[in-house]
This record gives structure tokens, sequence and C-alpha cells, in this order.
């Protein structure tokens, strides 16, 4: 009996097929399981925007509130902290807020819809640690030519009242101001900004 | 009657061997495994590796039995299983002494590998897998600190899977994507937990078959970093200066297990937090999203690579480099085999140069371990006026060397290690 013919090509051609549709099966098997270690629906609406209530905030002292776990810094400013800002500038790393980390309503000196009201996510951005008020002007530890701001107890950066990082420090830029908006004059919705944007 | 006991398990055995290689494998893996005669203290590190991963095992599945993934209940499970469940500290200190001791042992596993060059032709492969290992093993720790839910599980977490940010363009997503919230969450302990039980552990012991299936298939290396395969008896076979490993090693390991049962004991009984070295006292904190820790610190295992990390400085308002840099420090372990060109193995016929440069690098691990350890400023700052270094954290200008110098140990080798003295090897293996 004579040997069939092979044809090669023609089987390479099929291994190659076969491969091809395998890896797209598994790919396609793929992308249920990446998608399920995505934020669920649940956890997706508990990252609804929260209300905060700020009639009973008392100028110089900070306000903390949650906002899709992350915690979030209301402060009043007074009328001496927000005239320091300025004369902070040449200290800074991104004084005139290029770097976009906050709102475009809120791409002015003091990063805030009300000049007074600070409202900033409450995380450094150099690896996420939550920085430590120190509000006093020379306050202890922190130098004379302090004017009062944050401090992070891990790696030591500096940012000032307005959230903006002082050079020299690890964080890399300024702390974010989420979207938030005025429902009324002291109640803040965290998380759709004046613009309608969300975060 | 003795007489009708052996021949009952003879024939079990050869009912056995019919259906599974029992007797086969026994004598391919320990009665008829020819190691070198030469293993001396250096040698321990492998079996006890092994003795430890079944200790982490072992206790892990018991410490399941009570705790719970969940980020309302998990730091309380853990604290239920200290103080209410039976002998339930001592498993549990049994598993987080347990962790530190395995880095201990695995890093002195890898030294010898530096010693006496371990990692070279042939046996490249026995690297990789345990390159693979060591990677597992830094895997299991980091989901495994997440679990106790304290403070500096927490934060730890939120540190590290933060440096995924900095990932040029995807960063962020990669880092949603991991925590599976926007925060370090309960879907992330969950997930860390079936990390740190499941898919980890499955992974690591198919790589430590890998890694001892590729060592019996070369042989072991010695302390002379010489072949003992290329002298062997011309009837048997055998290499002349191999022993079987059953019953000389299996009884010369039980010795190193014994001493290190009491070192692990001593741990466990009298300082399972070590200082705070192995269990950090903030973690004795429930974890709490709006207060960061003043000090955060790794468990020292990681220090090394958090202070490289720690130490290179942003590029561009970017972290990212200091990420880089921090990963290539662990996984250019992977590249020595080919870094290694040295015409001869062992330390004990190389020149001063290796030893020098193996030295300098062994220093900067520990001073990086150290450093990491320490808040930045553990050494002041450098006088103002000082050129150069002016008003500079002492700490970190020293982070900045000794990561230079962990780098150049590998970036120069293929160089130093051509251009060294060597002795001339010996033939056979020396007593």
């Amino acid at each position: 009996m004579a040997k069939p013919e092979v044809d090669q090509s023609k089987r390479r051609f099929l291994v190659a097929a076969t491969a091809g549709a395998g890896a797209v099966g598994a790919v396609a098997v793929a992308v249920p399981f990446v998608s399920s270690m995505l934020p669920s629906e649940r956890a997706k609406a508990a990252g609804a925007p929260v209300e905060v209530d700020i009639s009973n905030c008392e100028t110089g002292v900070l306000k903390t509130a949650e906002w899709r776990g992350k915690v979030i810094w209301i402060v009043k400013r007074s009328k001496q902290m927000l005239d320091d800002l300025p004369t902070l500038n040449d200290k800074l790393s991104d004084p005139l807020l290029e770097v976009d980390q906050q709102p475009e309503y809120c791409k002015n000196a003091t990063r805030s819809i009300k000049p007074e009201v600070m409202v900033l996510i409450g995380l450094c951005t150099h690896l996420g640690c939550s920085p430590t008020p120190k509000f006093k002007s020379a306050e202890g530890d922190m130098g004379e030519e302090w004017k009062g701001g944050f401090l992070c107890p891990c790696h030591g950066s500096k940012f000032d009242l307005a959230g903006r990082v002082f050079k020299g420090s690890p964080a890399p830029i300024n702390l974010e101001v989420p979207p938030h908006k005025y429902l009324s004059d002291n109640m803040l919705l965290i998380g759709v900004g004046q613009d309608g944007k969300e975060a | 009657m003795r007489e009708r006991v052996n021949k009952c398990l003879t024939s079990t055995v050869a009912w056995i061997d019919e259906r599974f290689p029992l007797t086969a494998n026994w004598k391919t893996h320990l009665s008829e495994y020819y190691a070198p005669k030469n293993f001396n203290f250096w040698y321990y590190f492998g079996s006890l590796a092994l003795l430890v991963l079944v200790i982490q095992i072992l206790t892990g599945i018991f410490l399941t039995m009570n705790y719970k993934p969940d980020a309302g209940m998990a730091f309380a499970s853990v604290e239920y299983i200290m103080r209410d469940v039976s002998w339930g500290w001592l498993i549990r200190y049994m598993h987080s002494t347990g962790a530190s001791m395995f880095f201990i042992v695995v890093y002195l596993h890898m030294f010898r590998g530096l010693l006496y060059g371990s990692h070279r032709n042939p046996r490249e492969l026995i690297w990789l897998f345990g390159v693979g290992i060591f990677l597992c093993l830094m895997g299991e720790a980091f989901f495994g600190y997440l679990l106790p839910w304290g403070q500096m599980s927490y934060w730890g977490a939120q540190v590290i899977i933060n440096l995924f940010n900095s990932i040029p363009f995807i960063g962020p997503d990669i880092s949603l994507w991991i925590r599976g919230d926007y925060t370090i969450a309960d879907a992330t302990l969950n997930r860390f937990f079936a990390f740190h039980v499941i898919a980890l552990p499955l992974v690591l012991l198919g790589l430590v078959v890998a890694h001892i299936i590729a060592l019996h298939e070369v042989g072991s290396n010695n302390p002379d970093g010489i072949e003992i395969k290329k002298h062997k008896d011309p009837k048997t076979h055998i290499p002349l200066d191999g022993i079987p490993f059953h019953p000389y090693y299996t009884v010369k390991d039980i010795v190193g297990v014994v001493v290190f049962l009491m070192v692990f004991s001593c741990v466990i009984f009298f300082a399972p937090e070590m200082g705070g070295y192995f269990l950090e006292a903030n973690n004795f904190i429930p974890a709490n999203p709006l207060v960061t820790p003043p000090h955060i610190a790794p468990v020292w295992y990681f220090t090394p690579y958090y202070s490289i990390l720690r130490a290179v400085p942003p590029l561009f308002n970017s972290q990212f480099p200091g990420v880089v840099a921090m990963g290539a420090s662990v996984v250019i372990f992977a590249a020595l085999p080919w870094l290694d060109r040295s015409p001869v193995k062992s330390i004990r016929y190389r020149g001063g140069l290796y030893k020098r440069w193996l030295t300098v690098f062994v220093v900067s691990f520990l001073v990086l371990g150290y450093l990491g350890t320490e808040p930045t400023t553990v050494w002041g700052t450098f006088d103002k006026h000082l050129m150069l270094l002016g008003g500079a954290d002492r700490a970190t200008v020293a982070a900045r060397f000794c990561t230079a110098a962990y780098f150049l140990f590998f970036i120069l080798m293929p160089w130093y290690t051509r251009i060294d003295k060597t002795k001339p090897v010996p033939e056979r293996v020396t007593s």
C-alpha cells in the first residue's frame, strides 16, 4: 500500500488554527475571572457621594469625613492662614497647581470653592498614608518658619493648608481635592463636583 | 511471627510496586541518591526550609479553622484564636514565627549558593525554580500579613498596593483591580485570604517539587564546587565521593532539625514578637482607615528592598524608578547563573575580588535591612554647610550608597569574576 501523502502545510495551518482558537477561548474565559476582581456593584454603590454638614466646623479645627473609605479633611481656615498661603509659593513643588490634582473650579489660590473652606482627600500622594495635622505656626519640631499644614508620619512629606506639597518631600504632587459642591451654605456633597462630574 | 510480618510487608510493597513506583522513587530520591560526602554546616538549610514549609502548612490549616476573612471579624477572630481556642496561641505563634524563620533559613540557603556556586552550570534551573520559590514566599508573607487586620496590616498593604499606582498610565486601574475597592477593604482582605491559603501554596508546592526533581537530576553541588559524577566506580557507576542520602544525610539533617527546633521553640515561648521585629506592636491595634500609625515599617525580611525603594529619588514627579529598582533588586537574582563567569564555582578556589564583592553585598544587604526598619531621620542630617550633601538625611545617603553597592555586585560580576585570580581546583572532594 502506498504511503498516504501528508500535506504538511495544511497540517501546520490546522495546528495553528486550533491553537489560535484555543488561545481566544482561554482569553475569553479569563475575562470573567479577571473582572470578578474589580469593585463589585455593592462596593461601587458604597462609593456613592456623601453629604457633610459643616455648620459646626470651628475655624482652624480639622473635621474628617469618609468617602469611598478615604479620609476627607475639611478645615475652615482663618484669615491669617489664608494670607500665609501665597507667601509659601517659592517653597512648594507645584504652587501654581500645574498637576491635575483638583477639579477645575478649585484651581485657584486657595484650592477651594469658598476661600476659607479647605476640602481635601487626606491621603499622602507618596504612598497613601494619612498625614497628621500640624496647624500651629512654628509648632514644636516643625521649625520656626512653619505656617501650619500637614506632616506625613510615614516618610515625612509636608503639605501646606491648601494641601500643596513642600519641596524636598517624598510626595511628588499636591494632595488631591475631591470633586465636591455645596448643596446649601453649610451642606457639602463629596463625590460630585459643581460641574456635575463624578470622580 | 517475625518472618510472617516480613513476608507480608514484602508482598505488600511488591503489590504497590506493580502499580506505583514506590521502591523506585525511594531509591532515586533517598537510599540511592548519592550526595557528595563533604557537605558542611551550610547544607542544613535546604531540608530546614522544607521543615518550615510543613510547619507553615500544618499550622495554617488549623488557623483557618477559626480565622474569619471578614473586615468586620478578622481582628477579633485572631484575638479569639489567641485567647479562647485551646492552644490557639501556640499554633498562631508557630505560624507567625515560622514566617520569619522561613526567611532566615531561605536567606542562608541562598547565601550558601553564593558561597559555593550552586547556581552555576548545570544547576541554573534549580536556581531559577528557587528564585520562583523566593518570590512565592514574599507573596505569601505579604498576603498573610494583611489577614490579622491590624494597623500595620492595613497600612502596609496600603503602601505596597499604592506602589502599583506609580506605573505609568495603567497604574491606578491596576491597584483598583488588586484591591477590588477604592481603598483596602473587605474585598481586599477576602481575596488576599484566597491567595494566601490556596493559590500561592499550590504554586509554592509545585515549585518545591520542581526544585528537588531538578536537583536530583543533576546531583548536589558541594563546598568544593566540583562534580562528583566525574569519578565513578567503574563497576557500580556510583560516584566515588558520593554517599547515599539515606541514611547518611537524613541522620545529619535530623541533627539540624533538632537544633533548629530548639531555637524555634525559644522564640515561640520567650519572644514571639521578637522585640517588634517578628510581630509589630501597631498590629495589635485594629485596622483604622482614618488614622495612619506614626511609623510604618515592613517586617524585617522585606526591609532591604523597602530601603532600596525609599533610597531611589523620584523622577519627573513619579515614584516609578524606586518601584522598578525594588523589583529589580529581587528579580536580579535570577540572572546570577549567567552573570558569574568565574572558571571555578566554590569560594574556596576563588580569588580576593569575589570575596570582597560578596562581603560588600552582604554588608549593604544588612545595612539596607536595618535602615528599612527605621525612619529616614534615624541618623540625623548632614551639616547644612557641607558640600553637595548639606542638609540631607544621613540614613538616606547611606541607603543610596548601599543600593548602588547592591546592584554593582551583580552588574560588575561578569567582569570581576573573569579577571579574578583563582586557585587550582582539586579533582576529588577534600575532606
